[in-house]
This record gives structure tokens, C-alpha cells and sequence, in this order.
């Protein structure tokens, strides 16, 4: 079991306040993305679930048991670094096998147990090298192999595939999606890049200056985003925000509509005016900056290839379905 | 370096920089030698002739020799062993975060910086002096008779001083590598369920590993030739009893007058000294590749 509940959890440093109030249900099995950009006390937050910092306020539910005076390792997770935070002298076995060790279980049973997670990890063959002989990826296998060897309720993840390269972190960000599926623990993941969020998570958790703007599923923020941080922070390229006339006619203080939910068309009636500054042809997107006057700047995707160069004027509609209004204070208007 | 002409270059301009380097060295290692072979005393002067290998002789079956050749041995080890065993936990309560801890760095670093013959002339009449000094003072305080520290006990003070001298040392440099500990692998240990005992033999005490080397070899390099402590403190006495290898070749020279036999003194402390590298470099050495 792993069910983590959070009521009214505060954290402050001396007058900062970095946490204003979290409260938070995670399912028993569920993986749960903590996003946001810098700052915005995801990586405190997850700290304070696994108590390697005290809460000011608040209570943190561990299957229904509060924990916030509970040592870390009595609260029963495991966490995995951003840098790893491999035992530099200690072998990959002693490594993964470091916690049994502290939890004073027999020998037989703990080299079982390494030698099982080693296996799920394809570690077996690097179990008695140093961590300095292994590549990124290893280290990274090495450091969730401690993670999962000892059975946690939930894994705790800090911005674990940071330090990868691209191809590297597409690769793993799989496998750890595919890890948690096969144990079926609850896993709490911390990152900054929203693609990692919208691709792992079964829900994630949007933070921004240490409040939760939204928690949801990545296609509910997608498509329901409940503010306008929300919605410019779930998405790639950002949502286009127009305010003034056009908005008020759609009875707003602010619209929104994704770049792939414009229309182009080359001098075509209607929709919004604007000349193209920038195209970037990807061969299977096509992405157009347009400068529309008084409406700013404006970004369009367009799936294939369209022929449309710098200077060239375009009429871009959007969708009238998909078009997100929004109030004074930045929330989300629902007809 | 890339090309033959600046390799050329640069071997060019270096030659001046190394061959005054080499004059430096081999200039007098080679009178050393030469005076070695000479029986060549101060007292007699007119009289110096070749001996050969005699004043080496003279010098090795010296009974004064086995027993500052201990006497080395014995400080160098003594030292070394309280300046790690208690510069470690030092560096450890200097790592934490307290009030005032510049100073508190400060002064720990301090006597680091007073020079061998002032440590050496504070301790000897100011602390340990059995009549005016702190120690025979608390002594008193407690109706104890007061310790003659350089007569009943001439080899510890002498150490007890050196070690005053070097333990900053070891603090400072066990405090830096401290300091360069990742955070979050002493988290991951605390995850782990580690003790702070647990902590400390796991996690610190390897990564201590190589400054502790790094600790022992400069502080052999300079423990083996200490003289300004027992020339200012005991002078060699009581006896022979702090009389070491560099000490001996002083009383040879410039007590005995007798530059032969200090020669060949002093050619037989640079091949134990470098016996002493050797064993040290294959021991301690292994921890220093990365």
C-alpha cells in the first residue's frame, strides 16, 4: 500500500514562505508528476514527503498514518537524486544493498534481493564495479536499483533524468514508466520539463510560488487548463493569449488557443491578420510566428509541410471550440 | 605543445631555470659526500685525510644512532596517530553550523601559524614549567604534585608539543574535504536508514580516506627532520631520550665538531628517508589514484 495524503502542508525558511498550503490525494499505485518552473518548491515539497525537511504546518498521511515526526527511513520511501548520490567507494552491490544492510537483514536474503533487482535493472553483469566505472545511464539504473530493492510504499523521484542526454532520457523515462507499472508502486516524480510530466504521469501536479495551481491528468490540464498559469505552462509551443476587444466579444478579460488549434491560411478571409517573422520547418510540424498587429505575437503549428516564408501575410482562425476563456483574475471561465 | 619547434622552444627556455635547480642539489650532496669520506674535525684543524667508510661506521654502530633512529620513529608515529585520531572528529564539530564558527575556525587554525621555537619556548615556561608553569598551577589546584614534564617525561612533551603544532593541519585538511561531501549522499544514507554512527563509518570516514593519506605524507616529510622543538625544549636529554636522527647529526657537527661523521650522518638520514617514502608511497600511495 501507498496512499499519500497531504492536508494544509506549509513549509517556510525563516520568512520565505515556500510552501503556502498543499493538500494533495495520491492514489495507492498511482505515479503523480510534481511540474513547475524553478522555484516554485516542488523539489521542497517532495522533500518534506520524505522528510529529509520538516514541515512548518500541516500533516503529511502515509496510509493513513500521519508521518510529519516520523524519521525518513521509518516512513517507509525510497528516493532517487538528482545526482544520483551513489556511495562512491561501495561497489553497485554494496550500493543497492546498503539499506538491507542498515535494516540488519540476513546476508542470504539481502544478496536475493540485489541479485533480483539487478536483474530487472539488466545490472547484473556491472554489480561489482564502482559507480565511477559505470556510464550515466548505469548510475541512474544503480541509483533506482537502491530505490526498489527495498520494497518501498512509494518511490520519490528528484529530476532523476536531468543529468542525461536526450536520447538517454527518452530511453529511460520509459523505462521507469514501465518499472513502476510492473511493481505497481506509487511513485511521486519531481521535474521542471513538462514533456516528462505530460508523458509519465497518471496525474500531475502543477505548482507555481509554493501553492498547487492544478492536479489532474495530463490530457484534463491539456484540455481544461483551470488558470491562465496552467495554461500557459502545459504545452509545447505555449498557448497564444489574446486580451482586449476580441476578448471581451467572447465575454473574457483573456482567450487562449493553442498554436495547433489555428487554422493557417495564406491572404484567406477572416480569422486573425498577421505576417509570418519566422517559420520553422521540421519536416512534419511546421511552426509560424506571426506578428499580428495589436493582437502581439502569435505562433501557429501546423502538421506537415506549408511553404510559407518570413514576410509572407497570413490569416490564421481558431477553433471556435477550443478557444480557453478567462476571467480578470487569471481563472478559467466554463460555459 | 604541438609542434617539434615549440617543443624545441620550450625546452630551451626551461634549461637556465633547471640547470640552477640541479647546481642547487648536486653541489652540496657532493660536498656532503666528499666531507663523508674525510676525518675532517673542527677542534683539529690541518688534519683532514681520507678515511673511506669509516666515519660511516662510526656513525651506524653508534649507540646513539639505534636510539634516536627510535626516538624518530616513535615521534614521527605518535604524531601522525593524534593528529588524525583527533583531528577528524575536530574537523567533524568544525563542519557544523554554529555561532561564531569564523572564529572558532580561526582559532583552531592559529597555532598553525606560531613559528616551532615560540610554540616550543611558550609550552616549556609558560604551560609545562614544573614551578611557574599552567600546568604545575592546576596540579596545585587539585593538592597534586606538579609534573616535571621534561624530566619525567621528555619524549611525550616533546610529542605532546609537535602534535599542538600539527593537528590544524590535519583539521584544515580533513575540514575541506569535509566540506566537498555531497549532501545528498549523506540524505540517501539517512533514507537508507543509516545511524549517524553508520553515516560516519560508511559514508565519511571512506571519503576521509585519501585526505588521511595526503595528511600522513606531508606531515612524515616534515616530522622526520623536527629539531627547533627539541633544540629549544630538552636539547637532545635527558640522555638520549629526544635525541632523533635529525638532532644527532646537530650534536655530531656542531657539538662534537666532527663534520666527517655529521656528513655521513646526514647521507645515511636521506637514505632512510627515502626507505621511509617508498614504503609510504606503496602503502598509502594506492588510496591517491583516483
Amino acid at each position: 500500500m501507498g496512499q499519500i495524503t497531504l492536508q494544509g502542508v506549509q513549509k517556510s525558511f525563516g520568512p520565505v514562505h515556500i510552501i503556502k498550503g498543499a493538500d494533495l490525494d495520491i492514489a495507492d499505485g498511482s505515479f503523480v508528476v510534481f511540474v513547475g518552473p524553478s522555484g516554485c518548491g516542488k523539489t521542497t515539497l517532495l522533500r518534506l514527503i520524505a522528510g529529509l525537511e520538516d514541515v512548518t504546518g500541516g500533516a503529511i498521511l502515509i496510509d493513513g498514518r500521519n508521518v510529519v515526526d516520523v524519521p525518513p527511513a521509518k516512513r517507509g520511501l525510497s528516493m532517487v537524486f538528482q545526482s544520483y548520490a551513489l556511495y562512491p567507494h561501495m561497489s553497485v552491490r554494496g550500493n543497492i544493498a546498503f539499506g538491507l544492510k542498515m535494516a540488519g537483514i540476513a546476508r542470504d536474503e539481502i544478496n536475493r534481493k540485489v541479485e533480483a533487482a539487478a536483474a530487472t535493472l539488466n545490472l547484473t553483469p556491472y554489480l561489482d564495479r564502482k559507480p565511477r566505472e559505470l556510464s550515466g545511464g548505469q548510475r541512474q539504473r544503480v541509483a533506482i536499483g537502491r530505490a526498489i530493492v527495498r520494497e518501498p510504499k512509494a518511490f520519490l523521484f528528484d529530476e532523476p533524468l536531468s543529468n542525461l542526454d536526450a536520447a538517454l532520457r527518452v530511453q529511460m523515462r520509459l523505462e521507469v514508466t514501465r518499472l513502476q507499472k510492473q511493481l505497481g508502486t506509487t511513485a511521486i516524480y519531481v521535474t521542471h520539463d513538462q514533456v516528462e510530466a505530460m508523458t509519465m504521469a497518471d496525474k500531475i501536479v502543477v505548482l507555481n510560488g509554493g501553492r498547487i495551481e492544478q492536479y489532474g491528468s495530463p490530457l484534463e490540464l491539456y484540455e481544461k487548463p483551470a488558470n491562465l498559469f496552467v495554461a500557459g505552462f502545459i504545452g509545447s509551443p505555449k498557448m497564444n493569449f489574446v486580451t482586449g476587444e476580441i476578448a471581451k466579444q467572447q465575454g473574457a478579460a483573456t482567450i487562449g488557443v493553442r498554436p495547433e488549434h489555428l487554422k493557417v491560411e495564406r491572404d484567406g478571409q477572416g480569422g486573425w491578420h498577421g505576417t509570418v517573422s519566422v517559420a520553422e520547418h521540421l519536416g512534419s510540424d511546421t511552426f509560424l510566428y506571426v506578428d499580428a498587429g495589436p493582437l502581439g505575437m502569435l505562433t501557429a503549428r501546423y502538421v506537415g509541410e506549408l511553404d510559407l516564408h518570413p514576410g509572407d501575410r497570413v490569416s490564421l482562425i481558431p477553433d471556435p471550440a477550443r478557444i480557453h476563456r478567462f476571467d480578470d483574475s487569471g481563472k478559467s471561465i466554463h460555459a | 605543445m604541438a609542434t617539434q619547434q615549440t617543443q624545441l622552444l620550450a625546452r630551451t627556455l626551461l634549461t637556465p631555470a633547471v640547470a640552477l635547480l640541479f647546481i642547487w642539489m648536486i653541489v652540496p650532496l657532493a660536498l656532503t659526500i666528499y666531507f663523508a669520506t674525510l676525518h675532517y674535525n673542527l677542534l683539529d684543524p690541518g688534519s683532514e685525510s681520507f678515511v673511506g667508510l669509516e666515519n660511516f661506521r662510526y656513525f651506524l654502530t653508534d649507540p646513539a644512532f639505534l636510539a634516536s633512529l627510535q626516538n624518530t620513529l616513535v615521534l614521527v608515529g605518535s604524531v601522525l596517530a593524534i593528529t588524525i585520531i583527533l583531528g577528524v572528529p575536530l574537523a567533524l564539530l568544525l563542519d557544523q553550523q554554529v555561532v561564531g564558527l569564523s572564529i572558532v575556525r580561526l582559532m583552531v587554525i592559529a597555532p598553525f601559524f606560531v613559528m616551532p621555537t615560540v610554540s616550543a619556548l611558550v609550552w616549556k615556561n609558560l604551560l609545562m614549567h614544573p614551578v611557574s608553569g599552567l600546568f604545575a598551577w592546576i596540579a596545585h589546584l587539585f593538592g597534586l604534585p606538579a609534573i616535571d614534564w621534561f624530566n619525567d617525561a621528555p619524549l611525550f612533551s616533546v610529542i605532546l608539543i609537535i602534535s599542538w603544532q600539527w593537528l590544524p593541519f590535519a583539521t584544515l585538511i580533513l575540514l575541506t574535504a569535509l566540506q566537498s561531501l555531497d549532501e545528498e549522499q549523506k540524505e540517501a544514507a539517512e533514507m537508507d536508514g543509516a545511524s549517524a554512527i553508520s553515516t560516519f563509518i560508511y559514508i565519511t570516514l571512506p571519503h576521509l580516506a585519501r585526505p588521511i593519506t595526503v595528511v600522513i605524507l606531508i606531515e612524515t616529510i616534515f616530522l622526520l627532520t623536527v629539531f627547533a622543538e627539541i633544540f629549544v625544549t630538552t636539547g637532545g636529554g635527558p640522555g638520549l631520550q629526544t635525541t632523533n636522527i635529525a638532532f644527532l647529526i646537530y650534536s655530531q657537527a656542531l657539538i662534537q665538531y666532527d663534520v666527517g661523521s655529521a656528513s655521513a650522518g646526514g647521507l645515511v638520514a636521506v637514505v632512510l628517508a627515502n626507505i621511509v617514502a617508498f614504503f609510504l608511497v606503496r602503502i598509502v600511495g594506492r588510496n591517491l589514484e583516483a
